[in-house]
C-alpha cells in the first residue's frame, strides 16, 4: 500500500510529473530562444512563473459559473497525471496495465482538451467562447488520424494493451519501422493535441487574447499552465512508448536514460516545428487533416494489416 | 443582434493584436465577420493646436514626436513648408543628407512592418530576425544622428549634422548584409508555404476601389495604382536619382508584402547612389527667426503612404496654423471594405497590412451640431466646458478628483 | 517551388552561433559617440544670452545668474526630450552631449540637476 502511494504521488507520479513539466517547458523555451539567435530564460524561469502565479489574485467574473470555473483546472490535472501510469516508460510494462488501457489512455487524453473547452465555455466572455468553440473544432480534426495511428500500431502486435505492445515490440526487434508513416502522422497530430504552432489557434494571442484562458488568472491559471506542460511530457511519452519502442528491457538505470533520451527527441522535434511555420486558420487546418492526413492514416492501418498477415502467422 | 447566432466582439482599444488604440466593433457569426464598426481618436494628443504656441524651431521637434516609427518623415515634410514659404534655397549636400536618412527610415520602417506581419500570423520567428536585422540600420543612424529614433537632423535651412567617411563606409557595408537578408526574405515569402496560405486571398482591395477609397502608398501600389509622391512631385534629391516605382498584382496582402520588399531593395540602391554623388558644401543656409506671411503646402512620401503637411505663417516666430494629414488616415476607410466577409483570424493580418499608426492619423476634430446639421467652429474653452458637463450627465464628477490631485502634486 | 518550412536551415544554425541578445543589465552595449544623452553644462563659458532657453521645446533648462559673469544652469530631466537644440544654439559651446542615457529616477527631486558655477579665485592685485 504505501509503495503505491508512493509511485502514484512521488515517483513516477505527481511530484515526478510536475518537475519534469516544469523542466520540459524550461527546455522548450530555450530552445526556442536559441533557434531564434536569443538568449532565452534561466533554468528557473518555469518554475517561478508557477510560484508567482500562485501567489495572485484569482478575479473570477460576475457572470462565470463559479463551481465549473473553478473545477476545470483540477480535473484537466488530474486526467492528464492519471493517463501517465499506463504508459510503458522505461521498463516492459507500466505501472498499472491490463487489456484495453489504450482506449483509457486516449480517452484520459481527451479530458483536457473538454476542460478547456467547458472552462472557456463558462466564463461567458466573448474572447474565451470563440476560444473555446475553436478547441473543439479542432479536436474533430486531429483525433481520428491520432487514433488510427496508434491502432495501425496496436494491429500489428494484436493486442489492446500498450505493455503487451512494447513486449511484442521488444520480441520482434526492427518491427516498428513499418510503423514510421504513423510515426509522422502521430507526431503532427500531437502538435494539434497539445495547441503549438502551426496549431495553436485555440489560444491565438494576436486575435481572441487568449481563447480560454482569458479570464483565468492566479492559482487557477497556474494549475491550467502545469496541466500544458504535463500534457507535453504525456504526449510525448505516449508516442515514445508507440512508435519508438526499442531499448525497453535494458534494466532500470539504463532504460531511464534511453526513455529521458527519446522525450527531449520528441520535444526537441516539437520546438522546432514550432519555430519554422506559422499558424493556419481553422478552415485551412480541418481541411489539411480531413484531405491528407485522415487518408494517409487509413493507408498505415492497410500497411499493417498485411505486414500481419505475411509476417506474424 | 440582428440575426441570433451573431455575436459582436470588440477589438479595441486594448488589444494584443493592436500597437496602439482604436476600437473595431466585429459582428460575426461563426468565423465570418458581416460588418464592422471603426472609431479612431483615441490617440489625439492636441499637436496641431500646441504648435500654434511655439516658434517654428520648437515646433521642428514637436512635430517630430508625432510618430515614432516615421519622425523623419513629418520633420522634414513640416520643413519643406516652411522653406517654402521663407523662400529658402538649401544647399545640395543638404538635400542628399536629407534623402539618405530617410532612405534609411524606409528601410527601418519597412523591416519593422515585415516582424509586425509575422507576429500577427503567429510566425514568431521572421519577427527575430527582420528585428535583429533592423538593428543594425538602428546603429548607423544612432552613430550618424545621435539618436535610434526621432533624429532630430533637420533644421530650418537645412540639416543639423555632418557625416563623415567612416559613416559612409559603414553604411555601405551594412547595405551589403541588409540586401543579402532581404534576399533571403524574398525566398521565404515566395517559398514558404503556411505564409502564403495565411497572407493569400486576404483582405482584398481592387484597382476601382483603391481609387475610389483613397488608398494611398504601399496598400495602393499592391492594387496597381502607380502612385509616388517620389515620383510624381519630387522633393529633396529624387529629382536626380533613378529608382523603380514598385506596382504588384495581387490586390490582397500578400501583394503588399511583395511591394514592401521590393521597395527594401530599391531604397538599397538609392543609397548607394547617393553616398556615390553626396555633393561638397555647406550643410545649412542661415534660416531668419521670423518666417515672412504666408502659406504653402508639402508632400512626402512616408513609409506608409503619402504625407501632408500644411502651414500658415503670420509674419511673427509662431506659425498661425499647422495641418498634417497622415497616410493611415486615407488608408483606413479601405480597412472596413476589405475586412467585411473575411474570417475573424485574417482580422489583425489585415489592419497590419495597411501599417497602420495610429498615433499619426488622429487630428483636429469639427463639431457636427446633431440637431441643426451645420458645422461651426468652437473655442478651447467651450469645448472643455462641453466636456464637464458631458461627464456630469453621465454622474462622473471631476471637481473633487481635482482637488485630490492638486494636493498630491503639491505636497 | 513551394517547400515546407523553408527556414530549417537559418534555424538550425542559429543554435551554434554567438546569441543576438545580451544579458542586460549584466552585459552592457554602448552608445555610439555623438550620441544625444544627458546634457553637460561648462559654467565658465557661460554668457548668459538665454538662446538655450528661448530654443527649447519644453522649458527644460534655466540659466540663474549667481554672481559677476557667473551662471548656473537647472535641467529637469524629466521634461527634457534630449534634443541638443540648446547645444546647437549656445554660441559659446557651454553646452554639449554626454552618452549617459539611464537617467531613471524613483524619486521626481531627483531629476532636477544643478550645474554649479564654481567660486571664482580672487585675481592677484
Amino acid at each position: 500500500m504505501g509503495k503505491e502511494l508512493f509511485n502514484i504521488l512521488i515517483f513516477p507520479g505527481l511530484l515526478f510529473l510536475c518537475v519534469f513539466g516544469l523542466l520540459a517547458e524550461f527546455v522548450d523555451r530555450k530552445l526556442y530562444a536559441r533557434l531564434q539567435n536569443r538568449m532565452g530564460p534561466p533554468w528557473f524561469q518555469p518554475l517561478a512563473d508557477f510560484i508567482k502565479l500562485l501567489g495572485k489574485e484569482d478575479v473570477i467574473p460576475t457572470e462565470a459559473d463559479t463551481a465549473v470555473f473553478k473545477l476545470m483546472p483540477v480535473v484537466a490535472l488530474s486526467a492528464a497525471v492519471a493517463a501517465f501510469f499506463y504508459i510503458p516508460l522505461w521498463g516492459t510494462h507500466a505501472l498499472y496495465y491490463f487489456s484495453g488501457d489504450i482506449i483509457v489512455v486516449l480517452y484520459l487524453l481527451l479530458v483536457p482538451t473538454l476542460c478547456f473547452f467547458l472552462g472557456g465555455w463558462y466564463s461567458r466572455s466573448v474572447y474565451s467562447m470563440i476560444g473555446a468553440v475553436r478547441s473543439l473544432t479542432q479536436l474533430f480534426a486531429y483525433e481520428v488520424p491520432l487514433f488510427m495511428c496508434i491502432l495501425a500500431a496496436s494491429l500489428l502486435a494484436n493486442t489492446w494493451s500498450l505493455s503487451e505492445m512494447a513486449v511484442f515490440y521488444g520480441r520482434h526487434p526492427g518491427y516498428w519501422i513499418f510503423n514510421s508513416l504513423g510515426f509522422v502522422i502521430a507526431f503532427i497530430s500531437l502538435l494539434g493535441k497539445l495547441e503549438k504552432v502551426p496549431f495553436d489557434i485555440p489560444e491565438a494571442e494576436t486575435e481572441i487574447v487568449a481563447g480560454s484562458f482569458t479570464e483565468y488568472s492566479g492559482r487557477l491559471f497556474a494549475f491550467f499552465r502545469m496541466t500544458i506542460d504535463v500534457e507535453l511530457v504525456v504526449g510525448a511519452s505516449l508516442i515514445a512508448a508507440v512508435f519508438l519502442p526499442f531499448g525497453l528491457g535494458v534494466g532500470q538505470q539504463l532504460g531511464f536514460v534511453v526513455y529521458l533520451l527519446k522525450v527531449f527527441l520528441l520535444m526537441a522535434l516539437i520546438s522546432l516545428s514550432r519555430t519554422i511555420f506559422a499558424r493556419l486558420r481553422i478552415d485551412q487546418m480541418i481541411n489539411l487533416c480531413w484531405k491528407y492526413l485522415a487518408p494517409l492514416a487509413f493507408l498505415q492501418v492497410l500497411i499493417s494489416l498485411i505486414i500481419k498477415w505475411v509476417l506474424v502467422k | 443582434m440582428n440575426n441570433p447566432g451573431d455575436v459582436k466582439i470588440p477589438i479595441g482599444p486594448q488589444h494584443p493584436a493592436l500597437k496602439e488604440p482604436e476600437s473595431f466593433l466585429l459582428t460575426l457569426r461563426g468565423e465570418k465577420i458581416t460588418s464592422v464598426n471603426i472609431k479612431i481618436g483615441y490617440n489625439h494628443r492636441g499637436i496641431e493646436k500646441a504648435c500654434e504656441d511655439r516658434t517654428y524651431i520648437q515646433d521642428l521637434y514637436l512635430i517630430e514626436r508625432i510618430c515614432g516609427i516615421c519622425s523623419h518623415s513629418h520633420s522634414t515634410c513640416f520643413v519643406q513648408a516652411v522653406e517654402e514659404i521663407a523662400g529658402l534655397e538649401i544647399p545640395r549636400r543638404a538635400k542628399y543628407l536629407r534623402t539618405f536618412i530617410a532612405e534609411l527610415e524606409r528601410i527601418h520602417s519597412h523591416l519593422l512592418w515585415l516582424g509586425v506581419a509575422g507576429h500577427e500570423i503567429g510566425f514568431d520567428t521572421l519577427l527575430m530576425y527582420t528585428w535583429r536585422d533592423r538593428e543594425i540600420v538602428m546603429d548607423l543612424l544612432a552613430a550618424i544622428t545621435g539618436n535610434r529614433v526621432n533624429y532630430g537632423i533637420n533644421t530650418i535651412g537645412g540639416v543639423r549634422r555632418d557625416i563623415n567617411a567612416g559613416h559612409i563606409d559603414a553604411s555601405l557595408k551594412a547595405m551589403d548584409i541588409l540586401e543579402e537578408r532581404t534576399k533571403y526574405y524574398v525566398g521565404i515569402a515566395q517559398e514558404e508555404i503556411t505564409l502564403k496560405k495565411r497572407l493569400s486571398g486576404v483582405g482584398k482591395l481592387s484597382y476601382d476601389d483603391a481609387l475610389r477609397l483613397g488608398a494611398v502608398g504601399p496598400t495602393a501600389r499592391a492594387s496597381g495604382v502607380a502612385r509616388d509622391v517620389r515620383k510624381n512631385d519630387p522633393y529633396a534629391a529624387y529629382t536626380e536619382i533613378d529608382f523603380d516605382l514598385i506596382t504588384d498584382d495581387h490586390c490582397d496582402v500578400y501583394g503588399r508584402t511583395v511591394v514592401r520588399l521590393k521597395e527594401l531593395l530599391q531604397a538599397y540602391k538609392i543609397v548607394r547612389e547617393v553616398l556615390k554623388n553626396l555633393p561638397d558644401g555647406p550643410i545649412t543656409v542661415k534660416a531668419p527667426r521670423k518666417i515672412p506671411a504666408g502659406e504653402a503646402v508639402s508632400r512626402y512620401e512616408a513609409p506608409r503612404g503619402e504625407d501632408l503637411h500644411y502651414v500658415k505663417s503670420n509674419g511673427t516666430e509662431k506659425p498661425d496654423r499647422v495641418k498634417v494629414r497622415a497616410p493611415t488616415l486615407a488608408n483606413i476607410q479601405a480597412v472596413s471594405h476589405m475586412l467585411e466577409d473575411g474570417y475573424l483570424a485574417d482580422m489583425p493580418i489585415v489592419v497590419a497590412a495597411i501599417d497602420p499608426c495610429f498615433s499619426c492619423t488622429d487630428r483636429m476634430i469639427s463639431m457636427h451640431n446633431c440637431g441643426t446639421r451645420k458645422e461651426e467652429i468652437v473655442s478651447w474653452e467651450f469645448v472643455h466646458a462641453k466636456g464637464i458637463e458631458w461627464y456630469r450627465n453621465k454622474g462622473i464628477d471631476f471637481s473633487q478628483l481635482n482637488k485630490k490631485l492638486h494636493s498630491m502634486m503639491n505636497k | 517551388m513551394k517547400r515546407r518550412g523553408k527556414v530549417v536551415r537559418q534555424v538550425l544554425y542559429s543554435v551554434v552561433r554567438k546569441s543576438n541578445t545580451l544579458n542586460y543589465p549584466h552585459i552592457k552595449s554602448g552608445m555610439p559617440k555623438g550620441f544625444r544623452g544627458k546634457i553637460k553644462f561648462y559654467p565658465e563659458r557661460c554668457i548668459g544670452c538665454k538662446l538655450c532657453m528661448r530654443d527649447c521645446p519644453s522649458n527644460a533648462i534655466h540659466i540663474k545668474k549667481v554672481g559677476e559673469n557667473q551662471f548656473e544652469a537647472e535641467f529637469d530631466l524629466g521634461k527634457c526630450i534630449y534634443c541638443g537644440q540648446c547645444v546647437d544654439s549656445c554660441l559659446k559651446k557651454a553646452l554639449e552631449y554626454t552618452d549617459e542615457f539611464e537617467l531613471a529616477q524613483l524619486d521626481r527631486t531627483k531629476l532636477k540637476i544643478n550645474f554649479h558655477a564654481e567660486p571664482k579665485k580672487p585675481t592677484e592685485k
